[in-house]
């Protein structure tokens, strides 16, 4: 019952915009723009022949090859920032001049680089989610509390115990934070990547759609499609906040 | 036979604290902290440093347990110089530092290298008890109420058998009443383990309370400004008469006038 009350106001104003969006539609008599019925028998077309599993499939591959790419490579590298000072020195500039670089900017590159297929997306999505989960994880290390590091210094364990027991676990929960961030990225670009390059995935579904003849319906399906995965993705995110090596950073 | 007369030898002490001095520079010039301050403490010795807040107490304590190094002046434990922290002493702060990403049981292991992990175990268990968190093993610190996190944190320091323990303020942070409960529960588990003890503290009366010896610093820099015996028996009698009177004269090489008599 509580959990209801906490979703309803949510739901109420997402059926109040349905509601006014078909109200605006239906008064001014637009053959392009689609009412919100449309959006769905356009949906329920697309998911008959089997063309919007492939999308949602393409994107995904995409972003799952360059995340993961991205994660193998951000943490072990963050983690050697924060804890090697020259290391820090001397990479952090060259990461604070790249970061603020949209991935968009990156597509001409990739095309160049890697042309059409499927290796163009999978790059700028690696681009785009590396930079947050480097910067994320170094200031994790940076900011682990001094009073353990000196408890595991007074104790006299070996390296890897500090890694294995005081290092990585205190970085675990900014590391999280950081793939929550480059998920959330790397989500937003690859539609980006795929409106440009590509013959598949959500991205091209939009594009392809308004070009061969003003599908507007499949835009907005599309649309709609990319926001409820992206928000799935967050969830899944979430998930691992609720691990219990990380709950510590979250209980009081 | 020749007779063995080195310096170690005519003074058994386990801390020797001989003239250390230290200054931090800051935007505001140089700030000195410690002056000149020379101590000892023997084996199996309690000794409280007391002092007014802001005279450097912490600092000294940073120094002599190895994590500072002076300016002038040296550390030395059992003759050898304090170079750097080591387990055979460990320290205890006020702020804690039981690891909130481990069990009760994995922090009390935490320290324990070189052992079989049923060994570690056990000995976990058996500190874990002691301390009085036996069916609290598998709790994650934040699971803990604040006086329980005192009660681990010393089990994790215990656990390793150090030959000193060095406490800052270690049950400052707790209300009275478990600050007492503690201080009773210290004093239980000295009786049991023998430690060199050297205890920190800006109340008087946990001093008297606990240690065999009470030395009074002044404000900054600081140096040392009388030195006491506590001639009592365990249990002390807190509100006995010649404790009261230590009290008193106690507090007043702190510059408080204490009426209460």
């Amino acid at each position: 019952m509580i959990a209801a009350r906490k979703v309803l106001p949510s739901i109420a104003v997402i059926a109040f915009i349905i509601l006014v969006w078909w109200a605006v539609v239906a008064a001014t008599h637009s053959v392009v723009f689609p009412t919100p019925w449309q959006v769905v028998t356009g949906t329920v077309e697309l998911a008959r022949d089997g063309t919007l599993f492939e999308h949602i499939g393409a994107s995904l591959f995409r972003v799952g090859v360059g995340f993961g790419l991205a994660v193998l490579i951000a943490v072990p590298l963050g983690l050697w920032m924060g804890w090697v000072k020259g290391a820090y020195v001397t990479l952090n500039p060259l990461f604070q001049i790249l970061r603020p670089i949209s991935p968009i900017a990156w597509i001409p590159i990739a095309i160049l680089w890697f042309g059409v297929g499927n290796v163009s997306p999978i790059f700028l999505i690696f681009i785009s989610s590396v930079f947050p989960m480097v910067v994320q994880t170094t200031v994790g290390v940076h900011t682990i509390e001094k009073r353990y590091l000196r408890a595991a210094a007074n104790f006299g364990v070996s390296r890897a115990t500090l890694f294995r027991q005081v290092v990585i676990p205190a970085v675990l929960p900014q590391v999280i934070i950081g793939m929550r961030i480059g998920l959330g990225v790397a989500w937003l670009v690859v539609v980006a990547a795929e409106m440009i390059a590509l013959r598949s995935g959500l991205g091209y579904l939009i594009i392809d759609s308004r070009n061969a003849g003003n599908r507007y319906d499949l835009v907005i399906a599309g649309m709609i499609i990319i926001g409820l995965i992206g928000l799935l993705l967050d969830g899944l995110m979430r998930l691992l906040e609720g691990l219990k090596v990380v709950r510590w950073r979250y209980a009081h | 036979m020749p007779i063995d007369d080195t310096p170690a030898k005519i003074t058994p002490a386990k801390i020797s604290v001989d003239s250390i001095g230290k200054s931090f520079g800051t935007e505001q010039g140089t700030l000195h902290v410690l002056d000149n301050i020379s101590l000892q403490v023997g084996d199996g010795e309690i000794v409280a440093i007391v002092g007014p807040s802001g005279c450097g107490k912490s600092t000294l304590m940073n120094i002599v347990a190895g994590f500072d190094r002076p300016d002038r002046g040296s550390v030395k434990v059992d003759g050898v110089e304090q170079l750097k922290p080591s387990s055979r002493g460990i320290l205890i702060s006020q702020a804690g530092s039981v690891f909130p990403w481990l069990t009760v049981q994995q922090n009390l292991m935490f320290g324990l290298n070189g052992r079989a992990l049923d060994e570690k175990k056990q000995l976990a268990d058996h500190y874990a008890e002691m301390v009085g968190l036996k069916g609290f093993e598998a709790r994650y610190p934040h699971e803990l109420s604040g006086g329980m996190l005192k009660r681990a944190e010393l089990a994790r320091a215990l656990v390793v058998k150090p030959e000193i323990l060095y406490m800052d303020e270690p049950f400052s942070a707790l209300d009275a009443l478990l600050h007492l409960r503690m201080r009773n529960e210290l004093l239980r588990i000295l009786e049991q383990e023998r430690h060199t003890v050297v205890l920190i503290t800006h109340d008087v009366e946990e001093a008297i309370h606990v240690a065999n010896r009470v030395i009074v610093l002044s404000t900054r820099p600081t140096s040392i400004k009388a030195t006491f015996d506590v001639p009592f028996a365990h249990p002390r009698k807190l509100s006995s008469a010649p404790v009261q009177e230590l009290r008193a004269a106690i507090l007043r090489e702190l510059g408080v006038e204490s009426y209460s008599t």
